[in-house]
């Protein structure tokens, strides 16, 4: 199984794929777009303003699964000492913390015209300003430290203190009162957003997710050059 | 089948995590009270004394309560078990309407009576189409 995570042949996917993963992210997005600003209805009671929700709700998605998914490359790698791990979640975090400050941006600008405000200081809203940090921290760590066993404790031990602060995001709106409205989209009960709202979300979520999936490869293939570059034959 | 170092590693990562989850938790817990973004109505009656540093009452507002006498706004802030009156006067946000939420920022002048500086509507999370809301109301 490890011999497919031989450099070279994960290069050759790194390096070919972007272009592929680009053409499918600008069909999903021109769908997406059309779904959500054109073909799909304004709100009963926001009107036009409720179409900023297909920004902002994917990007909050992505930004979270990504933190997850890194704290859990972070926390395997570091046990089973796993190098490869820790460049996979190295080339993920970026695009994580782009999405976050989008979350954050676009929700402050939902705010206005409905709640009537740019910020409010709720469990929600802080807890996804808190996440940013986090990802701040995490981004900023591999650029201080040098040493490589260093810098994956260090970016571990982030992770871990960050990973509490997600299920604080998800459940703030249901544990304390806040000016965020609750989870319109549940597993467990009926989701109380309207199915021709729902459509366009999802496939605004698929196209951030390869939009993530563009970037990471990128940064990803940089990283093996670096490798390459260094002479090292292993991760 | 793992060496010894990987399993104490496991460990290590595992207490970090139950440490911090509990030190949250219990931070949190003992924070509720700043934590919450508003206070209810009926939390408002249950306070032991008057409040006059600036609060946040949430809840719905009640219908056919708004009126506006010269330019001064007032409505009453419900939870279905308490009331209060509100007197505001300034901009309001799109979404304030009759039976829908809102959150009051502002001060307490007695346990009725609330001088509210700001007005935040906060809305639920349902999301339709007017034509369905109008086919839900038909029923």
């Amino acid at each position: 199984m490890f011999q497919l995570l031989e450099p070279n042949r994960i290069f050759s996917i790194t390096s070919k794929a972007p272009k592929y993963v680009l053409l499918l992210f600008i069909l999903v997005v021109s769908i997406g777009l059309t779904e959500a600003l054109i073909l799909s209805p304004e709100d009963y009671k926001q009107s036009h303003s409720v179409r900023i929700m297909y920004v902002h709700v994917p990007a909050a998605w992505i930004s979270l699964g990504i933190f997850s998914t890194i704290t859990i490359l972070s926390i395997v790698g570091y046990i089973f000492k796993i190098k490869n791990f820790f460049l996979i979640s190295k080339s993920l975090a970026p695009s994580g913390f782009v999405f976050n400050v989008i979350a954050l941006v676009t929700g402050s600008i939902w705010g206005k015209p409905t709640w009537g405000t740019w910020w409010a200081w709720d469990a929600r809203i802080t807890s996804m300003l808190l996440l940013a940090l986090f990802y701040l921290m995490y981004l900023i760590a591999w650029r201080i430290y040098e040493d490589k066993e260093q810098v994956f404790k260090v970016t571990s031990i982030i992770t871990i203190l960050g990973i509490i602060n997600v299920p604080i995001i998800k459940y703030s709106v249901d544990w304390w009162n806040t000016l965020h409205q609750p989870a319109s989209i549940n597993i467990l009960s009926k989701s109380t957003i309207h199915s021709s709202m729902l459509v366009p979300l999802i496939i605004m979520t698929a196209a951030f997710a390869l939009f993530s999936l563009l970037i990471f490869l990128m940064k990803y293939n940089t990283e093996l050059i670096k490798i390459k570059n260094k002479g090292l034959d292993r991760l | 089948m793992y060496g010894r170092k990987v399993k104490l590693r496991f460990f290590f990562i595992f207490l970090i995590a139950v440490t911090l989850s509990l030190t949250i938790f219990l931070i949190l817990k003992s924070l509720e009270e700043n934590v919450v973004y508003f206070k209810s109505p009926s939390e408002i009656k249950t306070l032991s004394e008057m409040q006059q540093k600036k609060i946040r009452i949430g809840g719905m507002v009640k219908t056919d309560s708004i009126s506006i006498v010269n330019k001064e706004l007032s409505f009453v802030i419900t939870d279905f078990k308490s009331e209060i009156n509100v007197v505001y006067s300034g901009l309001i946000p799109n979404l304030f309407e009759e039976g829908k939420g809102v959150v009051a920022e502002g001060f307490l002048k007695d346990e009725n009576f609330f001088s509210a500086t700001k007005i935040l509507a906060k809305h639920d999370e349902n999301y339709m189409p007017p034509e369905v809301k109008a086919a839900l109301e038909e029923k």
